[in-house]
């Protein structure tokens, strides 16, 4: 049997369409602007960790520099003082030790989804008279590119031909711009330490970044190697991926321990990306909020006079045997179907943005506007709007609930 | 009429108000209403006749002294077992009808019969037409109550009260609002429903031909008793 709350609920709603329609028109606007919002925080958070992860990894693991330092420990102390004047950097090799060793031990770690040796070197690369210094990452073809996907930054040329061309070179779109180098045209390659090598360009890549395109090239880990003089046991960098990176900074740390290296995380490698990001979310949280306020104050405010028209309604109920709670109900109730009805339109309205947002071509390596419907964050904020509907009902009704009938009936 | 059964009392009754000054409304009221008598309280305006009713009515509960309904106690229950009280054995009729507006005559009747849930849905309907049919109301049924006629409101406001089979009636003023016929039409009605079906009813009256005509009047001055009026 539907019970007599319900039913005086449901009177007072249909009496008051118009309102109601309008209450609820608020709830859709705030709960679609609150899940558009949300949407497309996540669609540009996915969309820029990717574009860094195309050049970052999760963790690396390097060999950091060493100032050097007295020979011995012992020498140092309060009476016989051993000072280096003016140190420097040692010079000692940014080798890791057995990497083939260390690169089996890290992609044993049931957290690491890939891991791929480095050598990262820095070079100018000569046409004739014009030269440009740049860094060459020195890989291993197949391991990077399941990393970082470099295919897909290819402008011109094949990524895999690097891998029947030993001595093949792919070069960033600024450098053979500046250089004026085709496809297939040689390039000679200068290390720092004065190793001179003549490399087959086989493509260029574009990034997202124009210093990256002007600076980076790939090849081979063993062209790298012999650019360095040195043998193929010399790694210098080894990038590891995780299965969330979110959780690489605590990864990272693990990884120090495990291998005894330095270790960085992508975090820490683009400190002003993921403060650009906090702000960016911060933001789009706080006008979010807003709006769904704005949209529960509709609510408030059409209850509040609603109560205020009813009052003598009210004190009638409470005569005839109604408690203070069957008020808050029937209120509550109404706010509830407000909410419902501007929840259920607010998530089509949210998916009919989304849709179109996700159509809007911008360009660039962007493509298409990055969103597309996100249900956790559509349902949640579906949830927030029934919370937020559900308050601003309680609020007003459980003062309708404290009506005193004696001070109505009195009048 | 000593032996009928005792349907409510009081005991030392008293009632302050505060505001402006600190006044006393009632002192030290006990009485005594029978079952099936039809009782009225008269008393000049600021006599105390309406706080005193509304303290019988359980919905005052700020007073001093005892309230008895059927010889058990209720003042200091609280408010929820009040309002199971109050929705069970007492009906209410006013100046004003306080129907609502919204809704059908036969909803407006049926509403504390659906909240007191003793009955089903088609058990309270048929009760309502058998009490519109008693009152000639029959016809007003599903219209709105805020399109009837005043005197038909108020003897819908009375049906409501009766919905439950109540075991008192109260009325504040209920002629208040009324034309002599319509008065009259609401005065039989009353006594039909306490001689008939022994219902007691208690009204609050400044209508004097009203109160001389019912069982018995209570008479106040200055929140005293001067008159039991038997």
């Amino acid at each position: 049997m539907k019970s007599v709350n319900t039913e005086i609920a449901v009177t007072h709603i249909l009496t008051r369409k118009k309102q109601t329609i309008v209450a609820s028109f608020g709830v859709t606007i705030g709960i679609a602007i609150y899940i558009c919002l949300n949407t497309l925080i996540i669609g540009t958070n996915r969309y820029s960790d990717n574009a860094i992860f195309k050049t970052t990894p999760h963790v690396r693991v390097y060999k950091e520099d060493e100032i050097s330092k007295p020979l011995s420990k012992d020498t140092i102390g309060k009476h016989n003082p051993v000072v280096i004047v003016n140190p420097k950097i040692s010079n000692i090799s940014k080798n890791l030790i057995n990497p083939i060793k260390l690169l089996t031990d890290i992609k044993r770690q049931p957290e690491v989804t890939a891991a791929a040796p480095m050598v990262i070197a820095n070079l100018f690369y000569n046409n004739g008279k014009s030269q440009m210094n740049g860094t060459a990452w020195g890989i291993n073809v197949v391991e990077a590119n399941a990393m970082f996907d470099i295919q897909s930054t290819m402008v011109d040329g094949d990524f895999k031909t690097l891998l029947s061309t030993p001595n093949g070179i792919i070069l960033g779109v600024g450098i053979a711009d500046k250089l004026n180098i085709k496809r297939n045209d040689n390039v000679s390659v200068i290390s720092s330490i004065g190793v001179i090598k003549l490399m087959k360009v086989v493509g260029f890549f574009k990034s997202s970044n124009i210093v990256t395109d002007k600076s980076k090239s790939y090849m081979n880990l063993a062209a790298a190697q012999q650019l360095l003089a040195q043998g193929p046991n010399y790694v210098t960098d080894i990038f590891v991926n995780i299965r969330n990176p979110e959780l690489a900074p605590e990864y990272a740390l693990t990884l120090g321990k495990l291998t005894g290296y330095t270790t960085e995380d992508w975090k820490a490698a683009n400190e002003l990306f993921v403060a650009g990001k906090k702000i960016r979310q911060v933001l789009f949280l706080v006008v979010s909020w807003a709006i769904l306020l704005v949209a529960a104050f509709g609510i408030y405010n059409i209850l509040n006079m609603t109560i205020s028209q009813k009052l003598n309604d009210i004190a009638i109920l409470k005569a005839t045997g109604f408690l203070g709670r069957d008020v808050v109900r029937i209120f509550v109730m109404e706010a509830m179907v407000m909410g419902i009805m501007g929840t259920i339109m607010g998530f089509l309205l949210a998916a009919l943005i989304v849709n179109l947002l996700s159509r809007i071509y911008i360009g660039a390596d962007i493509g298409y506007f990055p969103i597309q419907f996100e249900l956790p964050v559509s349902m949640t904020g579906a949830g927030v709007g029934m919370l937020v509907t559900f308050l601003a009902g309680y609020i007003p009704a459980r003062k309708a609930a404290k009506v005193d009938p004696v001070a109505i009936f009195r009048k | 009429m000593m032996d009928r059964k005792v349907i409510l009392s009081t005991k030392g009754v008293g009632k302050y108000f505060y505001d402006p000054v600190k006044f006393k409304a009632l002192d030290n009221i006990s009485f005594e209403a029978y079952q099936g008598e039809f009782l009225s309280l008269v008393g000049k305006s600021g006599s105390g006749k309406s706080t005193l009713l509304y303290i019988l009515s359980t919905m005052d509960t700020t007073y001093e002294g005892e309230l008895f309904i059927e010889e058990k106690k209720v003042t200091g229950l609280s408010t929820d077992k009040l309002a199971a009280i109050r929705g069970e054995n007492i009906g209410f009729v006013f100046q004003f009808h306080y129907l609502l507006p919204e809704f059908s005559c036969l909803k407006n009747i049926m509403i504390p019969a659906l909240k007191l849930g003793k009955m089903s849905r088609e058990e309270i309907e048929h009760e309502a037409y058998k009490r519109m049919e008693m009152l000639d109301l029959k016809e007003q049924a599903l219209k709105p109550a805020s399109k009837l006629s005043g005197g038909q409101q108020q003897r819908i406001a009375i049906a409501r009260a009766l919905i439950n089979n109540p075991k008192i009636i109260m009325c504040d003023e209920p002629t208040g609002n009324l034309d002599t016929k319509n008065t009259q039409i609401v005065f039989d009605i009353f006594k039909q429903i306490s001689h008939d079906f022994g219902q007691t009813i208690i009204a609050v009256t400044h209508d004097l031909d009203f109160a001389k005509a019912s069982d018995r009047t209570i008479e106040l001055a200055d929140g005293k008793i001067i008159s039991h009026g038997f």
